[in-house]
């Protein structure tokens, strides 16, 4: 059953749900926080577009600014731009920053503290034919053990514009993880959205799936069809990566006994290990998880590439009954 | 391997290699053009004259190294390779599919006769340095070309890598900057300035020769010369057009990253369309 209290929209296995990248929600959510708090300024490294910070730049072009393709450049400007009261929003593709920029990360935003928003697009497999190269799949890994930094995973569209807005508010660095791939928008305005809180979006007692990004629309998509076969899935949407609600993972486990976690990022180091590491201090159960183990991806079409590497709900439905399996 | 040695030929495969790139960019449905389109001159001029390599003998310590950096571009490498022998023509049509070895960005462990895998804007001069720089070491006298976008010029790294090559005088380092004017958001100079190009390479210790980088006699000169001066690296700045050769792309930044058939222009036909006019255009 879906919960009330996440007021997710009817019909969400519906044929003709609305389809929308994260990063649009992002693109959204950065005009609104700029009409907000003439504060906001954003940068981006010859991206503009794709990192959805067009219509930012074309509303408030004073407060744009071009930083051509030096992404390590853009994240410390930003840092000086933070530390003279801005608040920057920084967009390129996951893989350069935090992939390319982790020390600039590290020491001048994390470190010092400064007020910088860091925006990682194309997360994920679903990047889809550019390969391996622009699939990030690390970047959670990289920002969830930098001490000071905030780190979010929105699931819809949506909810990316929620988090956008959170970002804003927080009075430090944050990190936000989006998609290029449109992905189903199941969530609504009324849908409930705090840094550090997780959400029970279906109810279930026999396992949980904790799952972030698009792929929790998938855990949706696998509770729903396990129904069937009488298994009762508790769905959780882990979308503060960091700080991570440990109640609401330790009440799951205690609960149901068996965890699956899944998310389009490497196993090791990401929600999983997050996970992991969380019930291993807790209340240890069985967990199964759901993402990359310890490969690269690679060029082809999005939803090719999660059956390939087994990052959908037919792998969270296989991933439940072996966890339940593995049952104490 | 057998070189074509008059400049007809070589302007043949020059417009094979324009027809490769679009038509398995357009099967693909995704991809980049323009950057391509612009070096299919600079491809064929390296691939069937300059370079000192031999697809049956892949991995010959003594080989021309070709290093690409702007890994972006692989569809006119990977047409390069094939058309050189490196592998079947044939594969071309699977580029960006699932399961596929010509991965969206250049990649070495997949494409035979790829000497590093590309993507990461700003890296690849520093790798073909460093190759240089082993081949001082090793007192091999092989020629390492690498070709770098203008873009990329933006990446501090690359500027780090012009200094280094420039502090040991990697005089058997050629570097080919594909000047083509466009990047992703714009007009080069309008997203961030590169200019005076020729001078902040002199100023890091490099001979500098400017070159249209669609006259193949002068590409093929120009090696030539930066081969033969020595002590120094040499960086060709190839002024190109990007898309060229597609009239409806030629110059327009807005085809960097999109597939014939992806995109409406005021000039392009309509997308359905828009192969076969190229391919019109680019008859021999
Ligand atoms: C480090 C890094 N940042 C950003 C990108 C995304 N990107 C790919 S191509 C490109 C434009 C670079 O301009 P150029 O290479 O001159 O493009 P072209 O002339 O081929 O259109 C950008 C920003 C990247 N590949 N690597
Ligand atoms: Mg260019």
């Amino acid at each position: 059953m879906l919960t009330k209290e996440s007021h997710l929209k009817r019909n969400i296995f519906g044929k003709d749900i609305e389809m929308a990248p994260t990063r649009d929600g992002y693109g959204i959510g950065l005009v609104e926080v700029a009409e907000k708090n003439v504060n906001v300024v954003a940068l981006s490294a010859d991206l503009t577009e794709s990192t959805r910070a067009a219509k930012f730049r074309d509303l408030y072009p004073d407060r744009f600014i071009q930083m051509g393709v030096a992404e390590q450049n853009m994240v410390t400007v930003a840092v000086g731009l933070a530390l003279q009261g801005k608040i920057p929003f920084v967009s390129t593709y996951a893989v350069f920053s935090p992939g390319r920029t982790w020390d600039q990360i590290r020491i001048s935003v994390c470190y010092n503290n400064a007020n910088v928003k860091l925006a990682g697009h194309h997360a994920g497999l679903s990047v889809g034919p550019d390969g391996a190269t622009h699939q990030a799949l690390e970047d959670l890994a990289l920002t969830r053990v930098l001490p000071r930094l905030t780190v979010l995973a929105p699931c819809d569209a949506e909810e990316a514009r929620k988090a956008t807005h959170a970002a804003a508010a927080i009075k430090g660095p944050v990190y936000l993880r989006f998609s290029r791939e449109k992905s189903p928008v199941f969530t609504t305005a009324q849908t409930p959205f705090t840094v550090g809180k997780a959400r029970v979006l279906h109810d279930g007692k026999d396992a949980v799936i904790i799952a972030c990004g698009p792929l929790v629309y998938e855990a949706l998509v696998a509770a729903d069809r396990l129904v069937e076969k009488g298994i009762s899935v508790r769905v959780i949407n882990m979308a503060s990566i960091k700080p991570m609600d440990e109640e609401t993972v330790e009440r799951a486990a205690r609960e149901c006994r068996a965890v699956v976690t899944a998310e389009e990022h490497q196993v090791a180091g990401g929600l999983g290990g997050a996970v992991a590491e969380t019930l291993a201090r807790s209340y240890p159960v069985p967990v199964e998880m759901v993402g990359m183990r310890d490969s690269f991806g690679e060029s082809g079409q999005p939803e090719e590439l999660w059956r390939k590497y087994r990052l959908n709900a037919a792998a969270m439905v296989d991933a439940v009954i072996k966890v339940i399996k593995r049952k104490h | 391997m057998k070189k074509l040695t008059t400049l007809d030929s070589l302007s043949r495969m020059a417009n094979t290699l324009r027809r490769d790139v679009v038509t398995m960019l357009a099967e693909a449905g995704s991809g980049h053009t323009a950057g391509p389109l612009g070096l299919a001159d600079i491809a064929a001029a390296m691939y069937f004259n300059v370079l000192n390599i031999d697809p049956r003998r892949k991995n010959d310590p003594d080989r021309d190294r070709l290093f690409v950096s702007c890994g972006h571009t692989a569809p006119i490498w990977y047409a390069a390779l094939a058309r050189a022998g490196f592998f079947p023509v044939e594969e071309l049509k699977t580029l960006r599919k699932l399961g596929s070895r010509l991965q969206g960005h250049i990649d070495r462990l997949t494409v035979p006769g790829v000497e590093s895998t590309a993507a990461s804007l700003g890296q690849g001069l520093s790798i073909a340095a460093g190759c240089a720089y082993a081949a001082a070491m090793d007192g091999k006298n092989y020629q390492t070309y690498c070709v770098v976008s203008d873009g990329e010029h933006d990446e501090g790294s690359t500027w780090e890598a012009v200094n280094f090559a420039g502090y040991y005088k990697l005089q058997h380092l050629t570097a080919i900057v594909d000047r083509n004017n466009i990047q992703i958001d714009g007009p080069t100079e309008k997203v961030m300035g590169k200019e005076p190009l020729r001078e902040r390479y002199e100023a890091f210790g490099w001979h500098v020769i400017e070159i249209d980088g669609h006259n193949i006699e002068q590409i093929i000169d120009a090696c030539q010369e930066a081969r033969a001066i020595g002590e120094k690296p040499v960086c060709l700045i190839a002024h190109t057009i990007p898309g060229k050769g597609v009239d409806f792309m030629e110059g327009d930044y807005r085809w960097h990253g999109v597939a014939p058939g992806g995109l409406d222009t005021e000039k392009a036909p309509p997308k359905n369309k828009q192969l076969e006019a190229a391919l019109r255009q680019l008859h021999y």
